[in-house]
């Protein structure tokens, strides 16, 4: 088989990755590029990885066949029900495994980025967990924006520090949290929650969340008695959960992979996360990647209804996917993101969260057959957003 | 030989190299601040590029960084009202900048455009040795221009050698791991590590930045290199000098320093 989707040595899926750190990071990075493949092998971490996967979070998640939905767009759709993970998403499946590895790593406090809050509460989650202190740095917009999320980490027993640079959203919160690395670089690990960063997060967090196509390829084959669907979809912010849906795909070119990006009012409204439609490659958190930038190379302010997908950039996988046309890129823009999340609320009894309600909507907008087998990454619940959907108020 | 390392040759101790952001504290102060610190005694000044995401820079440097995009600086606009600075000034210019803006400006036509204006080196904190190494140093070389590599406290001995090896200029020794601004003073373990890095032999001389604020901190770093670099400490007078006399506040600021 030839292989498309790969990262090589230095970080890179083509031309999109690598590790542009500052100096004084290197050696955390070093620490943990050296250290990660060989932990995460060792049949130790894997036993408790697997079992934290299936007693704590609850894995694996249900492959459910969704009917009427499937025959409103007259195809085979089968939902990966990662809205069941515990904490409501399947963030805390890279918790779990990057808790585990800080432990094995001899750290002895974590600290986190967190957007919408659900990495951020993730995180707290395991820190909880194992004993682990627990500081997440969060936009002061953002903090404002998603107070029962910060109240949940404080619950949890997490310090929530706001970062209040910039636009106060999450690459703040991301800027702020790489500078504390800085500032406490030999007992403290970062938890990066999404395929973004210097390398190895990027695959690494991938390779945490592949664990859901790994999932999907053997629900498939027990319900349809083949491990392949036609068609992928999951929504792109930083992108893991579609990293983590696409990965065991990435090198099986007869599965379409839909990546759903978040249009906003528009892609050319100038309020727009569509990061494969307005990017151009750049440098941002450590890795080379299509980023949304003015022409002066300053990092824009992305926008969309869902806090989740208002990110900048794109893991750097992504962005080859794109620019290798393994990936189909489609941008839903927030009107017709909230009327998918109504409409599989109705036609399934499951409220998704906004960022996954934009995988949904992109039935409306890519070609299959009547005979398709579509699985749709259903990344988390939408409780988080009932204040969101409450304000929208089309139901 | 450029301008930093006939200043090597020249001055033997207590270089003081001070950094500003660039179209801060007000849009048209660029020039005039470069002309004032060359005055009040500077030996290297470092004109920093504003970025929308200074990873490796405290509050004071992202403020001012985030005031300067503000006020319409671009790296554009930086290098057109740098253009004649050579009829100005000769003291040893060094651009500090991360590494996206330049990278959209295009890595050769920035090389080109500076080299032609006269600036020495360049800092881009973002920038690791290896990928330099791979992409840019050609280019770098090919235009006469230092580029400048950070040292930590955290940065192995091994590292420190590749680091020399493939540096010009000098290596700019980050005094403690942290960010810009972040601490203050000079622990008997910042010590130990300047003895140690002292004790290799290695063929750059050291400007350690990072922590130092005044003649104290200054003085000492002096004891254990050659001289030291300023930045968040002189933005903050600039930023309480900001619509009032510039060029004393400087010249006052720069002589309690040197002194």
């Amino acid at each position: 088989m030839k292989t498309l989707i790969a990262v090589d040595e230095k970080g890179f899926y083509g031309n999109f990755g690598g590790a542009y750190i500052p100096e004084m990071l290197h050696p955390n990075i070093e620490e943990l590029r050296d250290n990660y493949e060989r932990i995460v092998a060792e049949p130790d971490f894997q036993a408790q990885f697997k079992s934290l996967l299936k007693d704590y979070v609850g894995r694996p998640t249900p492959l459910f066949y969704a009917q009427r939905l499937s025959e409103k767009y007259g195809a085979k759709i089968y939902l990966k029900r990662e809205d069941l993970c515990h904490t409501g998403a399947h963030k805390v499946n890279n918790t779990i495994g990057q808790i585990i590895l800080a432990k094995k790593l001899g750290k002895k406090r974590i600290i986190a980025e967190t957007g919408a809050g659900q990495h951020g509460v993730a995180t707290a989650t395991v820190c909880a967990l194992m004993g682990m202190d627990c500081t997440v740095y969060m936009g002061k917009h953002d903090m404002e924006r998603q107070r029962p999320n910060v109240e949940r980490m404080r619950i949890l027993g997490a310090k929530v520090v706001p970062a209040t640079s910039g636009s106060q959203t999450l690459k703040d919160a991301t800027n702020e949290a790489m500078r504390q690395w800085i500032n406490n670089p030999v007992d403290t690990h970062y938890i990066i929650g999404s395929v973004v960063g210097p390398h190895p997060y990027p695959e690494m967090v991938a390779r945490f969340q592949s664990v859901i196509s790994e999932e999907i390829k053997a629900q498939l084959l027990e319900k349809e008695g083949r491990e392949n669907p036609d068609l992928v979809i999951a929504c792109v912010g930083g992108g893991s959960n579609a990293a983590g849906a696409f990965y065991h795909y990435y090198n099986t070119p007869e599965v379409r992979l839909i990546a759903v990006e978040a249009a906003g009012l528009g892609v050319f409204s100038g309020k727009s996360a569509a990061t494969t439609a307005l990017g151009k490659p750049g440098i941002l958190h450590g890795s080379k990647t299509l980023l949304m930038q003015t022409e002066d190379g300053q990092v824009t302010e992305p926008y969309s209804i869902s806090a989740g997908l208002d990110y900048p950039g794109i893991g750097p996988v992504h962005a080859h996917l794109f620019e290798t046309g393994r990936g189909e890129f489609v941008g839903v823009e927030d009107e017709d993101a909230m009327l998918a999340g109504i409409e599989v609320s109705r036609l399934e009894g499951i409220i998704p969260a906004i960022e996954t309600a934009h995988a949904f909507a992109a039935l409306n907008q890519v070609k299959y057959k009547s005979d398709d087998v579509i699985v749709i990454n259903l990344s988390g619940r939408g409780d988080k957003d009932l204040d969101t959907y409450i304000k929208w108020g089309n139901y | 030989m450029n301008r930093i390392e006939q200043l090597f040759q020249n001055k033997d101790s207590r270089l003081l190299s001070v950094y500003f952001t660039a179209g801060y504290p007000s849009a048209g102060d660029t020039i005039p601040i470069i002309e004032a610190l060359d005055e009040a005694g500077a030996d290297i000044i470092e004109i920093g590029i504003p970025f929308s995401d200074p990873v490796a820079d405290g509050p004071t440097i992202q403020e001012s960084n985030q005031a300067a995009l503000d006020q319409g600086m671009t790296l554009k606009k930086l290098l057109s009202e740098l253009k004649d600075i050579r009829q100005k000034t000769q003291v040893p210019l060094i651009l500090m900048g991360y590494l996206n803006p330049i990278i959209q400006y295009g890595i050769e036509k920035f090389c080109q455009e500076i080299s032609a204006i006269g600036i020495d080196g360049i800092i881009v904190p973002d920038l690791p040795m290896s990928q330099f190494m791979e992409e840019y140093k050609a280019t770098f070389d090919a235009y006469d221009l230092a580029n400048i590599f950070l040292i930590s406290p955290q940065t192995s001995a091994e590292r420190i050698r590749l680091i020399d090896e493939n540096s010009r200029g000098f290596i700019y020794m980050v005094s403690s791991a942290s960010i810009t601004g972040a601490k203050s003073g000079i622990s008997e373990e910042q010590i130990s590590y300047f003895k140690r890095v002292n004790e290799m032999g290695l063929k750059n001389p050291r400007l350690i930045g990072f922590g130092i604020s005044d003649k104290a901190t200054f003085d000492t770093a002096c004891q254990y290199s050659k001289g030291a670099i300023i930045g968040s400490a002189f933005i903050n007078v600039l930023t309480k000098a900001k619509g009032g006399d510039l060029k004393a506040a400087i010249q006052t600021y720069i002589q309690s320093v040197i002194a």
